[in-house]
């Protein structure tokens, strides 16, 4: 045993089982990751939408990548939750005193919630189907559309395992996530920029959300993504390494 | 016998806090140490930086003969560290939690091996509980066996026994011995000094960041001055007598007992603390 060096994958993949084993039971968490973004997903694209003009779309395929975000965004405050809760616990303390690769609790934090936010994204997408999406775009468009949403997710994620390691408390950890649920209502994800008022337009155009947004819609609507793809590229694996980087910095820094 | 452990001249400091000003000690492969201070005396401190959590501002320390600063990898391979507060995780059953110990330490066949820790430390009935459900001292019985997982050759026990109740920390003394007996070297921190005098082969004592006495619980005793002797009599009458007889003239006595120390005598009159009842919080 004391002659392996540590294996970062077959560590990592060990701590992936035990967070996803510690997600499933919590009920609660279950229930933001699932249940919420079905009832989401009916309420604003069957109750507002027959009442709301977005122009070319339908309400229902305009609002589905807005939903998405604000979903994960949500579900994910149980990854800060998760990552605090190990961090204030004796139980890293085990980890850290054993001889494991350095960053495979949080690589194992990480992916279970990336799975997660998979299961949940494709709930909406599932439930949408249900209230009229109509989608349009080839098989490519898709996959593109899928890739930019992972990427975002795995950003979002790699942010809230940071919240969980800044932060004091498990309820602060989830505290810290908070503008990430206001972001996508200040975003092109439930309304079009240009119906808003000009200080909030410009904050909207210029938010990661918003390109993120237009081109998954755009995409599995069938449309070209332009521009909006690069910067959404660039806005995910920027947040991702930054988020992440930071994460293991403070997370090696709390063993000083 | 050989030395596990070297510790010379430790220091570490948390701002203008000097939690350890200058801590040296050794401990023999295969003893049972005991390192004795009150709260705050910077027991956590020296564990913590021992089983690599905490890097030390001076000093050295080695285990094996691997240095803990920079050989972190080597000495994580030999030890094991139980903290003061259960590392297990609450939403798992207590058979998952050692599963994911035995499969991080990449253990040969973990299935059996969680079934025997299990039973050693009677969880079977709770194995496919979850550890939320579990009382005080099983919660502290699976610490145990999670960081028995793989036979390590060094084992941090931090306070073992604050929160147990009596009947479970006499379990907890069994078991610690049982592991010396195997040849395990069982670093144990305490505030209990019947504790240290109870388990510990080696004992150092721990007050403000310096090690102010160390030794065996019996060479800590001769540490004090003599306190002159007391007779022991069979009976009032008896010792009546025996009083009368040497108020005339010293006469020879059945029963002459020398008063020894309590360690907690020894320890409270070495840190110049006054003695505050048996609060053992």
């Amino acid at each position: 045993m004391s002659k392996q060096k540590p294996r970062l994958f077959y560590d990592a993949k060990v701590m992936f089982k035990r967070c996803m084993k510690i997600a499933l039971r919590n009920p609660e968490a279950l229930v933001q990751a699932t249940l919420t973004p079905i009832f989401l997903m009916l309420l604003f694209g069957a109750v507002f939408g027959n009442i709301t003009d977005v122009g070319d779309y339908s309400y229902v395929d305009f609002i589905i990548p807005g939903i998405i975000l604000q979903a994960v965004a949500q579900a994910t405050s149980y990854t800060a939750i998760n990552v605090n809760t190990d961090m204030m616990k004796g139980i890293v303390d085990r980890f850290r005193s054993m001889p494991l690769a350095k960053s495979a609790l949080l690589i194992g934090h990480a992916g279970a919630s990336i799975m997660r936010n998979v299961m949940t994204t494709a709930v909406i997408i599932g439930t949408a189907f249900v209230v009229g999406f109509t989608p349009k775009g080839g098989l490519v468009d898709w996959l593109i559309a899928s890739g930019v949403l992972l990427l975002s997710v795995t950003a979002i994620t790699c942010f809230a395992v940071f919240c969980g390691l800044k932060a004091k408390t498990p309820e602060s950890a989830s505290g810290l996530m908070f503008p990430l649920f206001i972001l996508p209502f200040v975003s092109s994800g439930f309304a079009p920029t240009e119906t808003m008022h000009v200080a909030i337009r410009w904050f909207a155009e210029h938010q990661p959300m918003t390109p993120v947004i237009n081109v998954v819609r755009s995409l599995m609507l069938g449309h070209p993504a332009g521009n909006d793809l690069w910067v959404a590229l660039a806005w995910a694996v920027g947040i991702s390494v930054l988020a992440f980087a930071l994460a293991v910095r403070r997370y090696m820094r709390k063993m000083g | 016998m050989e030395n596990i452990i070297t510790v010379s001249s430790l220091k570490k400091s948390f701002k203008t806090n000097h939690v350890l000003k200058d801590v040296s000690f050794t401990i023999r492969k295969g003893s049972i140490f005991a390192l004795l201070g009150s709260n705050g005396a910077g027991k956590t401190t020296a564990v913590r930086i021992l089983s690599t959590l905490s890097k030390p501002d001076g000093g050295k320390a080695t285990i094996g003969g691997y240095d803990v600063e920079r050989q972190g990898d080597a000495v994580r391979a030999m030890i094991s560290l139980t903290g003061q507060f259960a590392a297990v995780d609450e939403v798992l059953t207590g058979r998952e939690n050692l599963q994911i110990i035995g499969e991080l330490k990449r253990l040969p066949n973990i299935k059996s091996k969680v079934n025997e820790w299990l039973g050693t430390f009677g969880l079977e009935d709770a194995a496919d509980r979850p550890v939320s459900t579990y009382s005080g001292g099983m919660r502290r019985r699976l610490d145990i066996a999670m960081s028995l997982m793989g036979n390590p050759k060094v084992i941090f026990l931090d306070e073992p026994t604050t929160g147990l109740d009596p009947q479970n920390r006499l379990a907890m003394w069994d078991l610690v011995k049982n592991l010396a007996k195997d040849g395990t070297t069982v670093f144990l921190t305490t505030q209990y000094l019947e504790e240290a005098e109870h388990l510990a082969d080696h004992i150092a004592i721990l007050h403000e960041g310096k090690i102010i006495a160390e030794g065996t619980p019996g060479k800590l005793k001769t540490i004090m001055p003599q306190r002159g002797a007391h007779l022991n009599f069979a009976s009032d009458a008896d010792a009546q007598k025996a009083l009368q007889l040497l108020q005339q003239n010293g006469i020879a006595v059945g029963g002459l007992t020398q008063n020894m120390p309590s360690l907690e005598e020894v320890f409270l009159t070495l840190i110049g603390e006054k003695k505050e009842g048996e609060s053992h919080e």
